[in-house]
């Protein structure tokens, strides 16, 4: 049974990146980290190098549309699993609705590559120097976005 | 009457039939399904072939993963928008004459996948022999569908199939088109 990392832990790590990481909340068991979307890459490389934390599998990374008139707009939530310490952390980048980019952590593991094509695909994220950043679900003549909350859900007659 | 009394007559190991009846019941006994499962249905479409129901009684348990020994497509699941060129390909590389079953409510017209991402029925992009309702059919419904088939595939013509293309290469039926 994975756990989230020890509390002291969690505190010491908040303390370190203290301006990336906005908040901290522990729910159900579950701890979600916000963060500065400019220190992505800088905190999933630490928690995945540090001895403490050892996240060297990145379980999932999606994107969220929480509304179109709110702001910001766009999530993008990583889900961190360590298959050593069998811990779980999940950290949270919240984006503007306009244009919501955000760097690629492809460089800290390699399966965010399709994760962040297929979050690209559907929610219109762009991951800044990814790669490959081609669609992965939809046909490459899709023009739309389709997890969007303004898309219809039966999509538009040409296609 | 005629010719073939004459014959019968003479040559009593003679049989006289119409060439359409030989040449559709050779067709029909010997239906070649191409391997199309998309989804769900097609564990039911393998049910068909296992012991249990045993299509081989109706002549069709010969499923083949290439399209250019096939003459039944078997579309059997949702057929996504991504997928439609591709199944549209198959179709077209196979051989005629060459049949449609679309297999369950979601090939026959999207089923409960009313979005963006599933064609709403595959008779959108080939011409539909059978549909089989249910979701999945059960393998009953699937091999009826068969024998429904087998009893249309009787009912055809060497010289003009409704659903052939070749059909469509008639001045008339182009002309209408453009």
């Amino acid at each position: 049974m994975s756990k989230p990392p020890p509390a002291e832990d969690v505190a010491a790590f908040r303390e370190r990146f203290s301006e990336a990481v906005t908040e901290v909340r522990e729910a159900l068991g579950e701890v979600s980290c916000s963060v500065d979307p400019a220190y992505i890459v800088e905190v999933c490389g630490f928690l995945r190098d540090d001895p403490r934390f050892q996240f060297n599998l990145l379980s999932d990374l999606c994107g969220v549309d929480l509304g179109i008139d709110q702001e910001p707009r766009f999530e993008v939530v990583y889900n961190l699993n360590s298959l050593t310490k069998l811990h779980r952390l999940r950290l949270k980048v919240q984006l503007p609705g306009d244009e919501p980019t955000i760097p690629t952590v492809t460089t800290v593991w390699k399966t965010a590559n399709w994760h962040e094509r297929e979050t690209f695909d559907m929610f219109g994220i762009i991951f800044e120097g990814h790669p490959d950043l081609r669609r992965i679900l939809m046909p490459e003549e899709f023009q739309w976005h389709p997890l969007r909350k303004d898309y219809p859900v039966r999509g538009y007659d040409d296609f | 009457m005629g010719i073939e009394n004459k014959i019968v007559n003479s040559l009593p190991e003679v049989l006289t039939t119409r060439l359409d009846w030989v040449v559709n019941w050779a067709r029909k006994s010997s239906i070649w399904p191409a391997t199309f499962g998309l989804a769900c249905c097609a564990i039911e479409m393998m049910a068909i072939t296992a012991p249990r129901h045993d299509v081989a009684r109706f002549g069709a348990e010969t499923f083949r993963a290439s399209p250019r020994q096939a003459d039944l497509m078997i579309v059997a699941g949702r057929v996504s928008k991504k997928m439609g060129p591709v199944l549209r390909r198959i179709y077209d590389q196979m051989p005629e004459p060459k049949w449609v079953i679309a297999m369950g409510v979601c090939a026959s017209v999207g089923g409960i996948f009313d979005n963006y991402a599933i064609l709403q029925g595959v008779d959108k992009i080939v011409p539909v022999d059978v549909y089989v309702p249910g979701c999945p059919p059960r393998p009953e419904g699937l091999i009826y569908s068969i024998m429904k088939l087998q009893q249309k595939i009787q009912t055809e013509s060497i010289r003009n199939r409704p659903d052939s293309p070749i059909v469509l290469d008639e001045p008339a039926l182009v002309g209408k088109e453009a």
